[in-house]
């Protein structure tokens, strides 16, 4: 495989001086025109992104919630929870599509989608159980007190004042899921990471290895941006005891 | 299932360790750029810690670049440096891996000297240390639980990240997963995972146990539960994000 090592040399001079072929015409950091013209291209890998990040985080979200309630009831059950998810945090991103591959195939975006749930369920687990375990044992008996059920205690006394910790956690799986969509590219369903290695597999095309590279970078901080505006709409009180 | 039996015949396989380019070259390869990486980022990261941490000063902008790395997808980071005049090589990678790993260094460091007590400090003034005594010998050893947890961050991330190098012309262990999803080898996919969490995970594992050694103090044994109460909680300052 000796084949491997060899570089892939573009527009090599013959005096044997290697040059590429990025450094012989102009590739500008930023082109207006190529976003234009390529426009519907970046909406289409755009939505593939936004699509398996939403998904990834509520699938988490959708798993988390349980894993988190079960392990605050029992402490056994709780360190076992933790110290698995953080073997899962460790396992490379690549590793982690690559060992989903055989079961959910090369080629699909499923493979994606599953890897970067397991990344986020990691995260929220954490976070959920944090912001649970954080509500006082007095006020959830003096709930309890009050004649609330289960549901009710759950819905009106948890959730609200788990509600930052949890809040936080989404913030950060978000985040960071808008990051690693982009290695999702090994399989072809990388959303704007198409573009990053698409741009380098076109000659070192700096101008789609940027926009793909910014998308990504403004898409986080948009979503990072519209989950604290969420935040502050679902926890009034928090305004009204500042003002 | 036959893709693990392909995978464990593969890793079976003498001659796919040994020849050129075999699993030994990229590992080498992989292990060097990984310090190469961790190294100069250490080497910026932590006086800058130290220096900032010991002011007080620059908490804002640390805050603010360990959220805004997180945003950065690292894939992006490696094509982007490929890309410009460094060209893709190595360096180019090491380079990329650096400035990845300095956030979650720079972190720690600084929080880690920031929560120095601050009647430790007074008592070692009057005892008559010098300001690099009391760097040496109180600060340092006193924070130096939470420098090495940002190192231990930092140089698990990179070892990570460093496979994503494959996807863009670099070399390391990616290049394995990389071919076998070239050539849809559903058994080499799989060795390739193997072999790279394997390497995550003793990364972890080594360097766990390294500041457990260096780490002053009263021991605890490394991976019994911590402190009960700390149990779920997430940790405060690792901008740990999965790669």
């Amino acid at each position: 495989m000796a084949s491997l090592g060899a570089r892939p040399v573009l527009g090599a001079a013959s005096d044997g001086a290697p040059v590429l072929a990025a450094d012989e015409a102009p590739n500008p950091w930023f082109d207006p025109s190529y976003v234009t013209d390529n426009w519907d291209t970046i909406v289409g890998y755009l939505g593939q992104h936004v699509r398996l990040t939403v998904g990834a985080v509520l699938l988490g979200a959708l798993i988390a919630l349980p894993l988190a309630l079960l392990a605050r009831r029992t402490r056994v059950l709780s360190g076992p929870v933790l110290g698995l998810s953080s073997v899962v945090y460790t396992i490379p991103s690549l590793a982690m599509f690559s060992f989903l591959a055989p079961f959910t195939g090369p080629l699909s975006a499923t493979t994606v989608l599953i890897g970067l749930t397991l990344y986020t369920l990691v995260i929220l687990v954490r976070n959920f159980l944090a912001g649970f375990q954080a509500v006082p044992a007095d006020v959830r008996e003096a709930a309890r007190g009050m004649g609330y059920g289960p549901g009710r205690l759950f819905l009106q006394v948890d959730l609200p004042l788990a509600l930052p910790a949890v809040m936080a956690g989404l913030r950060i799986a978000t985040v960071s899921t808008v990051a690693l969509v982009t290695v999702g590219v090994i399989t072809g369903n990388g959303g704007l990471g198409q573009l990053i290695v698409g741009g380098f597999n076109a000659n070192f095309y700096r101008a789609e290895i940027v926009t793909g590279a910014l998308g990504c970078v403004l898409l986080a901080l948009v979503a990072d941006v519209l989950l604290a505006g969420v935040e502050r709409l679902l926890t009034p009180w928090t305004r009204a005891a500042l003002a | 299932m036959s893709a693990l039996a392909d995978a464990l015949r593969y890793l079976n396989d003498p001659l796919n360790w040994n020849r050129s380019g075999g699993i030994l070259d990229l590992l080498v390869q992989h292990l060097t750029v990984s310090g190469a990486a961790v190294l100069a980022a250490a080497v910026l990261a932590v006086p800058l810690g130290v220096l900032l941490g010991r002011s007080g000063r620059g908490r804002g902008g640390i805050v603010v670049l360990s959220n805004v790395s997180r945003a950065v997808p690292t894939l992006a980071l490696l094509t982007v440096f490929a890309v410009t005049p460094i060209g893709f090589s190595d360096t180019a990678t090491v380079v990329a891996l650096a400035v990845f790993a300095f956030p979650p260094m720079l972190t720690n460091t600084y929080v880690g000297f920031r929560e120095v007590d601050r009647d430790v400090r007074e008592a070692a003034r009057a005892m008559g240390m010098s300001r690099g005594q009391m760097v040496t010998r109180v600060e340092f050893p006193l924070a130096l639980p939470l420098v090495m947890t940002g190192i231990r961050t930092a140089a698990v991330q990179v070892v990570a990240t460093a496979t994503l190098a494959a996807l863009v012309g670099g070399g390391g262990l990616g290049r394995i997963i990389n071919l076998g999803f070239g050539q849809q080898d559903l058994g080499q996919i799989l060795a390739g995972a193997l072999v790279v969490a394997t390497l995550a995970l003793l990364t972890e594992l080594v360097l766990v146990l390294v500041s457990w050694a260096v780490t002053p103090g009263p021991r605890r044994l490394p991976f019994r539960a911590a402190h009960p109460s700390r149990v779920g909680e997430p940790e405060p300052t690792s901008s740990g994000v999965p790669l």
